[in-house]
């Protein structure tokens, strides 16, 4: 029987729709209301919630937890002092990555990570000697994203610390006289705080925030909004992106952090203080420019793309749901191919086709025209599209005080 | 005279249109000014804060017809461009009951059902049918009109274009197209609805901002233009841009201003400089000069060939065809700040039926009814609303908890019989408020401020002639290449270096920047000459 969040006895109530999906086991609306682009509107000119509780969280305690965390972890660890988070990605040997999660340093000598995958014998594992507990606590929380332009005017009034937080700082906190931790994080590239509330206290602090968010036109949204929402701002998805390389079958399969444009995770790797799984491949990589793939933004020309459909008489298709499949991306327009997008939506804001691609290195200089495979009426067609650095979308009041 | 006065063109009037002609000549490199006669720009679209934090759309409300070339040619995208979604429309009906289109299709086609289940299906053949004809006509919308009367071999091939275009057509959109062309909207609906909210509601959109009923000839073009546009590719869709029209036009203007364009307000321009046939320059009511090749005028051909110039420049066919050129504005506005939302009894405290417009109109015989008194020189004492409470779309437009609602509010003849509408204007704002406070009961409470814009008062702001709202009525003898004039529809005039490009030209009003992007197009194509 799938599992329902904490959050779920009052945010099925607000689901018109009855769409849900299957996250990590759980129930998760795919969107709350009919129009998934009103959800994604929230986010982007007001503000919206959506229900991140199925996410796998551990805690990390004991005197070596910084220890293990630099070893294991490609981000340097010692840059995310206690009362910030740092997301971060974890690598094989190899320099592959194998997944991402985000940190939340509660004290000098714990952590939670939270990840999209189960990792609790994984991580238990890699820590060999150290003094280190890692501990389940993946039931124990609700995760409740509350994004958007006015998320902080939703929350200042429960919450005065949180005027004071900066882009991924996070305090200890009560709303509605129930303890929770925010933090100023999200998976949407605007404006927006992340409330992880002990299960039991879920529904009085989702009333609460609800409450104070009406006036402000707060609206749930669910994972199509979030997924239009996190494709402009350049930030890729396990299992949509790219998938663990522990579970490849071939090289095809598996992608090194600079391949999937997750360098700037790694600065400092020069350091020779600090060494961590992967390390040195990603050096070598690195220092022989051998990487195969470079993850860029495609921005598809929108004039050429509307022609190309009206010629063959059919009216051009704009649809913001991000499509799930990957799409193939060619140098000409002789079919030489040069990669595939694995992200691909219509961005209303944007006003245009836009992707998250995987083109060869010698592709990847902003201005670079690739042509992206199109299929009308059973026949392929190209349509072409500029490679644009990422993010898309990148609001001064993501990081903005105030 | 100073050399800071020359320009390479000068455009009169910052409207949208005058913006968007402006932006594309600066883009091209064209030392370009714009001159407004008002503090700010933007013309029948603008957002003024009437009261601290409560946004009002003055006079345009709702974005469609934009043209898709516009927004990714001058990449209005950044400089602030963002439509928002309309999820909704709402159409209460005098019974109580109401309608409440959303964005899922089988969901309306069972609400469709509630009122009648034939309608249900029939709404998907006409869905079909209606955009099958809005294909075979947006390629005319997005072409220069040809002038078939000049035996220039452009106009001759253009010509050949167009028969080979309308020969393509399928033997019932063809027809289909002509009826909506010629024909009523009421007479096109009864093909397909039998339910009178679903036709009111469909039939609504026949009669905007124009002097013809449902049951009138020239409903369905009208509803045709008002169904060619689209938001984000799904034709017939409106959106309500952040902070409005006025929204919109804060866009242009800055995509013009980066492009290079130089924008000058509180600049109303006289008459423009007619040298032996040729356009020199402007001068300005206060005597300033500015000198340029090309003068664009972005008002209606009233302005443009009465006022702006000495009509004796131009032949007299053409001077005969304006001074005929109807405009008899016939709508309004009833704008209100509100203390909350409204209360609609059958829904008890739900308000999401208001993300989209709120229609006023729940059958064909309320609206012709409305129209009745119009025709007579009198505004309906019920009129057609077209509302929407936009602070439910963009939560900027009021403060939190309170509301904006603007209506557009029909008929209201220019002209009135016995009375003037300096004498009219609140009463014809309590005549819609009447009617808002009949389907929303307790509405009166709500009413922090109202704003009454009358067809004077668009006049008088913007300049739109007699307050029609599309610089002309968009009927069939004054559209495509009839519009201003016949054998005058190539955005140049008989003036050398004197062009037109106000929503008096095709493709017709409505914000959707062809006249401005088809002027621009027609200059630089002359420069390069
Ligand atoms: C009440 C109302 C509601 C409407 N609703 C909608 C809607 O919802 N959606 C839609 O798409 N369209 C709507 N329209 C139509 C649309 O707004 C207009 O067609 C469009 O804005 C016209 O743009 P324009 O640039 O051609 O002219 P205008 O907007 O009229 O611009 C002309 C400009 O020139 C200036 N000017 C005039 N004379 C001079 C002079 N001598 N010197 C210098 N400057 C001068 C004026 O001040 C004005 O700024 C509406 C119009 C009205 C009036």
């Amino acid at each position: 029987m799938v599992l329902t969040t904490p959050f779920h006895p009052r945010l099925s109530e607000l689901n018109e729709t009855g769409l849900y999906g299957h996250w990590a086991g759980y129930l998760s609306a795919l969107r709350y209301q009919y129009s998934a682009k009103n959800e994604y509107f929230g986010i982007r000119n007001a503000a919206a919630v959506f229900d991140a509780s199925p996410l796998y969280k551990y805690w990390i305690r004991g005197r070596d937890a910084q220890k293990f965390l630099e070893g294991l972890m490609s981000r340097d660890v010692r840059t995310c002092k206690p009362g910030r988070a740092q997301y971060t990605i974890w690598c094989d040997d190899n320099g592959h990555v194998l997944e991402d999660g985000v940190l939340f340093r509660h004290a000098p000598d714990e952590f939670l990570l939270t990840a999209a995958r189960p990792n609790l014998g994984f991580l238990q594992d890699q820590v060999r000697r150290l003094n280190v507990e890692v501990i389940d606590a993946s039931d124990d929380f609700g995760v409740l994203a509350l994004q958007g332009p006015r998320s902080r005017e939703i929350l200042t009034p429960l919450v005065p610390e949180v005027a004071e937080l900066s882009f991924f700082g996070m305090t200890p906190a009560k709303i509605a006289g129930h303890s929770v931790t925010i933090s100023r994080t999200g998976f949407t590239g605007d404006l927006g705080y992340e409330v992880m509330v002990p299960a039991e206290s879920a529904i009085p602090v989702l009333d609460a925030i609800l409450e104070s968010g009406a006036p402000h036109h707060l609206r749930p949204f669910g994972e199509e909004a979030l997924g239009m929402a996190r494709i402009e701002a350049g930030l890729p998805l396990i299992d949509v992106d790219f998938s663990s390389s522990r579970f490849a079958y071939n090289d095809d399969q598996r992608f090194s952090a600079w391949e999937l444009g997750f360098g700037w995770t790694l600065r400092g790797i020069d350091d020779d203080s600090r060494v961590f799984t992967g390390r040195r491949a990603l050096l070598r990589e690195r220092d022989e420019n051998t990487s195969r793939w470079s993850t860029v933004g495609i921005s598809i020309a929108q004039t050429d793309y509307r022609a190309l459909h009206e010629e063959h008489g059919v009216v051009p298709y704009m649809d913001e749901i991000p499509v799930d499949w990957h799409t193939m991306l060619y140098e000409n327009s002789d079919w030489v191919r040069a990669g595939y997008a694995t992200s691909l939506m219509y961005s209303p804001l944007m006003q245009r086709h836009i992707g998250l691609a995987r083109v060869r290195p010698h592709l990847a200089e902003p201005g670079t025209i690739v042509h992206v495979e199109q299929t009308i009426n059973h026949e392929y067609f190209t349509v072409p599209a500029t490679v644009v650095p990422l993010p898309f979308f990148n609001p001064e009041r993501k990081v903005s005080m105030a | 005279m100073s050399e800071g006065n020359q320009y390479d063109a000068i455009v009169v009037g910052g409207g949208h249109n005058g913006l968007t002609a402006g932006a594309y000549l600066a883009k091209d490199g064209l030392r370009t000014l714009i001159l407004e006669q008002r503090h700010l720009v933007g013309g029948a679209a603008i957002t003024e804060e009437l009261r601290p934090g409560f946004q009002f759309t003055t006079f345009s409300y709702g974005l469609s017809l934009l043209r898709p070339e516009v927004i990714q040619e001058l990449e209005l995208v950044k400089f602030g461009f963002m439509p928002l979604e309309m999820p909704t429309t709402f159409c209460p009906m005098e019974n109580g009951d109401y309608l409440l289109m959303g964005p899922d299709h089988d969901a309306n086609l069972r609400e469709i059902a509630r009122h009648s289940p034939r309608d249900a299906d029939a709404t998907e053949r006409y869905d079909h049918d209606i955009s099958r004809v809005m294909q075979y006509v947006k390629p005319l919308f997005d072409r220069m009109p040809p002038n078939l009367f000049s035996g220039d071999p452009e106009d001759k091939a253009e010509i050949t274009w167009l028969l080979q275009h309308l020969g393509s057509g399928d033997k019932k959109v063809v027809h289909d197209t002509v009826r909506l062309l010629t024909g009523s909207i009421a007479d096109f609906l009864d093909d397909y609805f039998e339910s009178d909210v679903i036709k009111g509601h469909l039939a609504s959109s026949g009669i905007i901002g124009t002097k013809v009923g449902p049951m009138s000839q020239g409903s369905g073009l009208v509803y045709l233009l008002l169904a060619v546009g689209e938001h984000d590719g799904n034709i017939g869709s409106w959106s309500f841009h952040k902070g409005g029209n006025g929204g919109v036009t804060q866009v242009i203007g800055r995509a013009a201003e980066a492009y290079g364009a130089e924008i000058r307000l509180n600049s109303r321009v006289n008459h423009v400089l007619v040298d032996n046939g040729r356009a020199t320059g402007v001068v300005l009511d206060d005597g300033t000069e500015f000198h340029a090749p090309v003068v664009i005028s972005a008002l209606d051909p009233r302005h443009t060939f009465l006022e702006l110039v000495d009509s004796r420049e131009l032949p007299n066919d053409l001077v005969e065809a304006v001074e005929r050129y109807r405009f008899q504005g016939t709508a309004s506005k009833v704008n209100f700040a509100l203390d909350a939302a409204p209360r609609f009894p059958a829904l008890g405290d739900r308000t999401d039926q208001y993300r989209g417009f709120i229609n006023i109109g729940p059958s064909i015989e309320y609206l012709e009814r409305a129209f009745d008194q119009g025709k007579y020189g009198w505004y309906s004492d019920r009129p057609y609303l077209d509302c929407c409470i936009q602070s439910f779309l963009d939560p900027d437009m009021a403060p939190p908890g309170k509301h904006v609602m603007s209506c557009f509010t029909m008929y209201t003849p220019y002209e009135l019989k016995g009375s003037d509408w300096e004498t009219e204007r609140e009463n014809l704002g309590d005549a819609a408020q009447r009617t808002l406070a009949s389907f929303f009961p307790g509405f009166d409470d709500l009413v922090l401020q109202r704003e009454v814009v009358t067809p004077l008062d668009i006049e008088r702001i913007t300049g739109l002639s007699e307050g029609n709202i599309y610089g002309g009525e968009y009927l069939a003898p004054q559209t495509w290449i009839f519009r201003p004039a016949p054998g005058y529809t190539d955005y140049r005039t008989p003036i050398e270096g004197y062009y037109q490009g106000g929503s008096g030209t095709h493709p017709g009003g409505c914000v959707s920047g062809g006249p401005g992007r088809f002027v621009s197009q027609q200059v630089l194509k002359d420069r390069r000459t």
